[in-house]
């Protein structure tokens, strides 16, 4: 109880050591002297690109690691995520479908399209594999990534029809650099996202339990299933409309976690949250210092860390699995043999 | 409990043909009966988890259907067959949601009370905080009757819950329904294959057949070689054994 106690403690300092970091780092030399002398040029920087760019940071890692956090547990499988299912590649097929009907959109009008379509997109999905009832753990994502190629193609597709390249490789690779006061602040839209999911923890438990479970329990199975994945889903798209995609945080930051907390959403959940949010902003971070003063995109960093914590995570879960099978075999070879 | 009527189809198929019966206050009763004699779904639909096409289920001479959902998982309990859960929760942390109809997310002291109390009768206290997918299937089994028991409710329904339980889990699960019958005053309904399980240990038999409930009775009442004979197209021998009719069949 104590060490995860410390732990959750030594992640907030982490937070405030990366944030600090965060906001003197960049092309423009900021230093505390300078914002305390109160040098103008260098208070904009801060007020209007440094601070903005760490709080996204911190809104885009909490909220994208408890988007993945709910819909794992809804969808009952470690592998599900917003990447990993079709929420991500349908909130960009909203933004293009909305700057296509209604070209000059507003930031807000953008969002809640981008809102609508991913919150579609991540229910047709989840109908889908409950329709199909798949077994096999490992085929559900594989169905997502499927889905989201599918919707992808049909995003760039769009986007090349109608000369919207531009607005496309905003959209698939997620970028803080272009974050700045004023054009940021749908992200804010996750924290009280997140409030209600640390409200709903318990229903989202026994939801991922299973509908006889639920019922059991009176439990609305369909409402909650249906608000946890609406919540999942509207996450993903402020993200996407804001900083662009982001992959691998929904799908590592919840495993990670679930190693040393278990999956007692109530329990877990703020340690997904600041978790994620230190590894994004340091993610972020890496980018902007290892081919300084140039930047490179987070989606790049988060990318190549998240893909190789995913392949040795899918390998120490598949290893598990095949352990607990074998177990299960043996066991019944016990009680047959006796015959 | 009473249950009036029942008819469910699936498709063009009835499964549930016109089923009438009144389920014994603090009795265990067996539903026994072939593969697809309609058992498990008359269970159920008893129990709220599917919809009937036509009839009722009256508890406290009030449809189910009108109950509303927290105040029924006040009443009633149901274990199903498949509880295939991969989210990694602790023994504590699963029983606990036995009081979410009471408490919700706030467990109080009361709640605590019946949490403890379960764990201790289930005898859990040391697995009390290991994660439940390192736990054997007979401890796993326990741990669900566990999260019932903390639900506290009159009525406890189970769907072959020796399902996948070797002999020595299943006899003790068996025993085990029939304290919570004569100790703790629950009506106990479940769902057996093995029909010497159901002789032995309860005192009411509704034995279904195509859909249709075959006889509802006591135990000496159904478990006659006729009776058996014609449940199951096979041939039945009856031998007495401490007084409990046992059958042999061949």
């Amino acid at each position: 109880m104590k060490k995860n106690y410390l732990f959750t403690v030594s992640i907030i300092v982490a937070i405030l050591i990366l944030s600090a970091v965060s906001i003197f780092v960049g092309a423009f030399d900021v230093s505390l002297s300078g914002i305390l002398s109160g040098d103008y040029k260098q208070l904009i920087i801060l007020l209007n690109s440094r601070l903005p760019r760490v709080f996204a940071a911190l809104c885009v890692g909490s909220g994208m690691s408890v988007a993945g956090l709910i819909m794992q547990n809804l969808c009952m499988n470690k592998f599900v995520s917003p990447t990993t299912g079709a929420t991500i590649s349908s909130a960009q097929l909203g933004i293009v479908i909305s700057m296509l009907m209604l070209p000059g959109a507003s930031l807000a009008t953008r969002s809640t399209f981008s809102f609508i379509f991913s919150i579609l997109g991540t229910w047709l999905f989840v109908w889908f594999i409950q329709k199909i009832q798949i077994k096999d753990v490992v085929m559900v994502p594989l169905i997502g990534i499927m889905f989201n190629s599918v919707i992808g193609g049909l995003v760039s597709y769009i986007a090349y029809e109608n000369d919207l390249t531009q607005i496309l490789s905003n959209l698939l690779v997620g970028d803080f650099s272009l974050i700045l006061a004023g054009r940021y602040e749908i992200v804010f839209l996750i924290l009280p996202l997140l409030i209600i999911s640390f409200i709903y923890s318990n229903y989202f438990n026994i939801v991922g339990m299973g509908e006889n479970f639920s019922n059991n329990l009176g439990v609305n199975y369909k409402f909650i299933m249906f608000l946890g994945l609406s919540i999942t889903a509207i996450i993903t798209a402020s993200v996407v409309v804001t900083v662009g995609t982001i992959s691998y945080i929904g799908l590592i930051i919840p495993n990670i976690v679930s190693m040393y907390k278990g999956d007692k959403i109530r329990k877990s959940l703020l340690d997904v949250a600041l978790f994620g949010a230190m590894f994004v902003l340091l993610c972020d971070l890496i980018g902007r210092i290892v081919i300084r003063p140039f930047e490179l995109p987070i989606e790049l960093i988060s990318g190549i860390i998240g893909s190789v914590i995913f392949i040795v995570m899918l390998f120490a879960r598949l290893n598990h699995g095949r352990r607990l099978n074998k177990k299960g075999v043996s066991h019944a070879k016990k009680i047959i043999s006796p015959k | 409990m009473e249950v009036k009527n029942l008819n469910k189809f699936y498709g063009s198929k009835q499964v549930v043909e016109n089923v009438s019966f009144e389920l014994p206050k603090n009795k265990v009763i067996s539903f026994i009966g072939p593969n697809g004699a309609g058992k498990s779904t008359v269970l159920n639909i008893m129990t709220r988890l599917i919809s009937s096409d036509s009839g009722q289920v009256l508890l406290e001479n009030k449809d189910l259907k009108k109950w509303n959902s927290k105040e029924l998982a006040k009443k009633i309990a149901i274990l199903t067959q498949t509880n295939h859960i991969t989210a990694k929760l602790t023994v504590a942390e699963l029983v606990a949601f036995g009081r979410f109809p009471y408490s919700g997310s706030n467990l109080n002291k009361e709640d605590r009370k019946h949490i403890n109390m379960a764990i201790e009768y289930m005898e859990l206290q040391d697995f009390k905080n290991r994660f439940i997918d390192e736990l054997s299937g007979g401890q796993r089994q326990r741990v669900f009757i566990a999260m019932v028991l903390a639900q506290d409710t009159e009525y406890i329904f189970l769907d072959e819950p020796t399902n996948n339980l070797d002999i020595y889990h299943s006899s003790n699960m068996m025993k085990l329904v029939r304290r919570l019958c004569d100790d703790l005053n629950k009506t106990v309904t479940l769902v057996l294959h093995e029909i010497n399980f159901a002789s032995a240990y309860s005192d009411y038999i509704g034995a279904f057949k195509n859909g249709k409930l075959y006889k509802f009775d006591t135990v000496h009442e159904v478990m006659t070689k006729d009776n058996l004979k014609s449940l199951y197209n096979v041939n039945f021998d009856i031998t007495d054994f401490n007084g409990k009719p046992i059958s042999i069949y061949y």
